[in-house]
């Protein structure tokens, strides 16, 4: 265990240096971010002004001391400073970060609860109606992109139903006083694709098992269908389901964004990483694009742990 | 207990149990679906009725069905018919509020302002000329002009119209009459329509192109990570004598070349593709060339594991053996023999991920990092209607639902395919 942890620390960190170091050198490259200080007057700045940004920005030593001085500062919790905002990105992230957690574990609850449950009776109840309805349900939620369920969502619940002309639910933004109405939509719209994708796999993975010798056997020895379908089936089935839906996580800064956007949520996705592009702000940007990988692995090695307590025989090496 | 018994032909459920096998066998619908979108893609723009990027105002936010009213200027125009019990002889009010909204006016700059010039100077009020419409159930309602008028009211020019109904003809909608806007009108009077079948055009053209790229290099860096898997020599290195033992550190040997290959496949697994995407699109700047790059690097991965899984277990059969006993070059053996029995695996992956790169370009052009307005992307045009779900939600639900059914289209054929071309990758079903 020890020994994983320590080489899955290295890959991590090699991870994280090759894909930082991609973007940096990228930026840097690329674009001067100095321009960013140019004021709009069209006057410009002078040849004295620009030198002195520069300096103050770093952008005198080579380039590999440059990164050399970011990891170092990163390493300390430092991430920079945010050009466009002229505020620490450690701040902006920190400030971030809640609300798309939030969003993140809403719309996580939201797949695990509707998606393992009725992908376990879809293989139960196999070929007959519910079945199929799963199923079906499962195909829409995968063919749809999460800004179209977001807005079919807002139409429906926002605009179609509504309880004496005030809407059911609101359709967007997190208020500073907790009120569960906001998390619904923005979480389903979120958690639906998730949920068909975790429902599917349910499925075929609680088939595969729902067919083995141990089964028939424990059947045969009378033992009741609810214990057998709950203590020798499903443990066993919802491997690949719990790995699938740690790694969720991950996929789900794609959707987060999107789903940002159309319920105007100040998660990190829009107010971060979606501004820092469109702001040319390359501080920020790194620093979001760590923290993310940062995340991702963190779940990575945490759904290879989780692999190795649901499921004994796998050993981690 | 009821037995399942074979239907005769002459039971008329037999055609219909008959046509329901073969439509649970093959995948017809998909397949219609995407030759309906291909064609489109094809002739759309040609076909398309009315104007890319050119709008009129007053016909924006009208609904599917609606029909243009035509005034001898060309000036355009909806009529809400719901609110007026309608009935020959009927004779009602209608205005029109001419915008001022710079924005408006400015989009519309081609020709159009011209348009609303000529509409005073030259009165449309003769008794003469019909106009007609469609109410929403489908009548055809014919009306002349009796007056008109036009007023400045608080800064806003308003046009009153007082019309006489001539003749309603009962459900006789014209399969396609002038100034017919089937989808309805976006938020600055284009048509939507045209511009979803502009849209498939593009959007069939991007993903297309970043397909094949992304399929090539991926295919490619499979055969080569698949055939250099567990190869442990030849190798270029050199001797060491360590703790008097001989060890041999190799710098380049075939086995490296699949580990690079798959770490790095493992690494962009984990990147999230949007964050890829954005990052790509701050650096190259936005175009279609960008966005393509884009769409092929979020493809290639998807193919390199599984052309690799594959290219291990065929580089093992015999008759690459006696190729390569034969003297083939392994560039010749790559080609020749490995790639055309990867190439069914390859297809399939390619179908399985159409879908997610449509997907990826919705997404892309709805968050601004792919097509750009007034270029009508599907996901564009969604982005677009978003502010104007309340009043015209058509807006949304006719780009978006078309990339929904193209992406279950594909999804439904690629299973298909799958279980027809390579029933390896299948899962329990």
């Amino acid at each position: 265990m020890l020994r994983f942890l320590i080489g899955r620390f290295f890959s991590s960190f090699l991870s994280i240096i090759g894909a930082t170091l991609a973007v940096f050198t990228l930026t840097n490259f690329h674009n001067d971010p100095r321009l960013l200080f140019v004021p709009d007057s069209g006057n410009g700045i002078t040849q004295e002004q620009w030198d002195k940004l520069g300096e103050r920005l770093g952008m005198n030593d080579p380039f590999h001391v440059r990164y050399t001085k970011w990891i170092g500062r990163t390493l300390r919790g430092d991430l920079g400073i945010s050009l466009a905002r002229q505020m620490a990105v450690t701040d902006i992230l920190k400030a971030k970060i809640p609300a798309t957690l939030e969003l993140a574990l809403g719309g996580w609850a939201f797949a695990i609860l509707l998606g393992i449950p009725t992908g376990v009776v879809a293989a139960v109840y196999r070929g007959t109606f519910w079945d199929y309805l799963a199923r079906g349900a499962a195909l829409v939620g995968q063919a749809a992109p999460p800004f179209v369920t977001g807005l079919i969502l807002i139409y429906i619940f926002n605009q179609w139903i509504t309880i004496n002309g005030a809407p059911l639910l609101p359709a967007g933004g997190r208020n500073p006083d907790f009120n569960y109405k906001d998390y619904i939509l923005p979480c389903v719209a979120l958690g639906w694709g998730a949920a068909a994708a975790l429902m599917r796999l349910t499925r075929s993975s609680m088939l595969e098992i729902l067919d083995s010798e141990y089964i028939r056997l424990a059947r045969a020895k009378g033992v009741g269908f609810g214990t057998v379908i709950f203590k020798h089936a499903l443990r066993n089935a919802l491997i690949a389901p719990v790995t699938s839906a740690l790694l969720i996580f991950s996929g789900w800064l794609n959707g987060a964004l999107v789903v940002e956007i159309i319920f105007s949520w100040p998660g990190i996705g829009y107010d971060a990483l979606y501004r820092a592009v469109n702001d040319n702000d390359f501080p920020l940007l790194l620093g979001t694009v760590f923290v993310f990988i940062l995340i991702y692995l963190i779940f990575a090695t945490l759904a290879d742990i989780a692999y190795t307590i649901i499921d004994p025989r796998v050993r981690l090496n | 207990m009821t037995t399942e018994t074979a239907l005769s032909k002459a039971n008329p459920l037999f055609y219909l149990k008959v046509s329901w096998g073969f439509l649970r066998k093959y995948p017809v619908l998909p397949l219609v679906i995407l030759v309906v979108l291909v064609i489109a893609a094809i002739i759309g723009p040609t076909v398309a009725p009315y104007e890319r990027d050119i709008g009129d105002v007053r016909a924006r936010h009208n609904p599917p069905g609606t029909v243009d009213i035509k005034f001898p200027t060309k000036a355009k125009g909806g009529f809400d018919l719901t609110s007026i019990d309608i009935s020959a002889g009927t004779t009602f009010t209608t205005s029109y509020e001419l915008p001022t909204d710079n924005r408006m006016f400015d989009i519309n700059q081609n020709g159009f302002l011209q348009d609303e010039i000529g509409w005073n100077e030259e009165s449309p009020n003769t008794p003469d000329i019909l106009f007609k419409t469609v109410t929403q159930d489908g009548d055809l309602v014919i009306f002349e002009i009796i007056a008109n008028e036009d007023i400045i009211e608080g800064g806003n020019d308003v046009i009153f119209l007082d019309l006489q109904v001539i003749r309603i003809d009962t459900k006789v909608l014209d399969f396609w009459p002038d100034g017919y806007h089937f989808m309805g009108n976006d938020h600055v009077g284009r048509d939507v329509f045209s511009r979803l079948l502009h849209g498939a055009q593009i959007s069939m053209m991007v993903v297309g192109i970043s397909l094949v790229a992304g399929m090539s290099i991926g295919v490619t860096l499979g055969l080569i990570a698949g055939y250099t898997a567990q190869r442990y020599e030849p190798n270029i290195g050199f001797n060491i004598t360590y703790k008097g033992k001989k060890k041999r550190i190799s710098i380049l040997s075939p086995w490296l070349i699949d580990e690079l290959i798959t770490r790095f496949v493992d690494i962009w697994y984990a990147l999230p593709f949007l964050m890829v995407a954005l990052v790509v699109t701050l650096i190259f700047g936005r175009g279609l060339t960008v966005l393509m790059g884009v769409l092929a690097l979020i493809a290639w991965s998807g193919f390199v594991r599984v052309i690799r899984a594959q290219t291990l277990i065929i580089r093992e059969l015999d008759f690459v053996a006696s190729a390569k006993i034969n003297g083939a070059t392994t560039f010749r053996i790559l080609y020749r023999h490995i790639f055309p029995g990867v190439l069914n695996t390859a297809v399939v992956v390619a179908t399985l991920n159409t879908s997610s790169l449509i997907l990826a370009e919705s997404v892309l052009s709805f968050v601004g990092a792919g097509i750009q307005p007034p270029t009508p992307a599907w996901g564009v045009m969604t982005n677009e209607g978003r502010d104007y779900l309340a009043i015209a939600p058509h807006q949304v639900m006719v780009p978006g639902g078309a990339i929904f059914f193209v992406v279950l289209a594909l999804n439904f054929l690629g299973d298909w395919l799958r279980d027809r071309l390579d029933p390896r990758l299948r899962q329990v079903d």
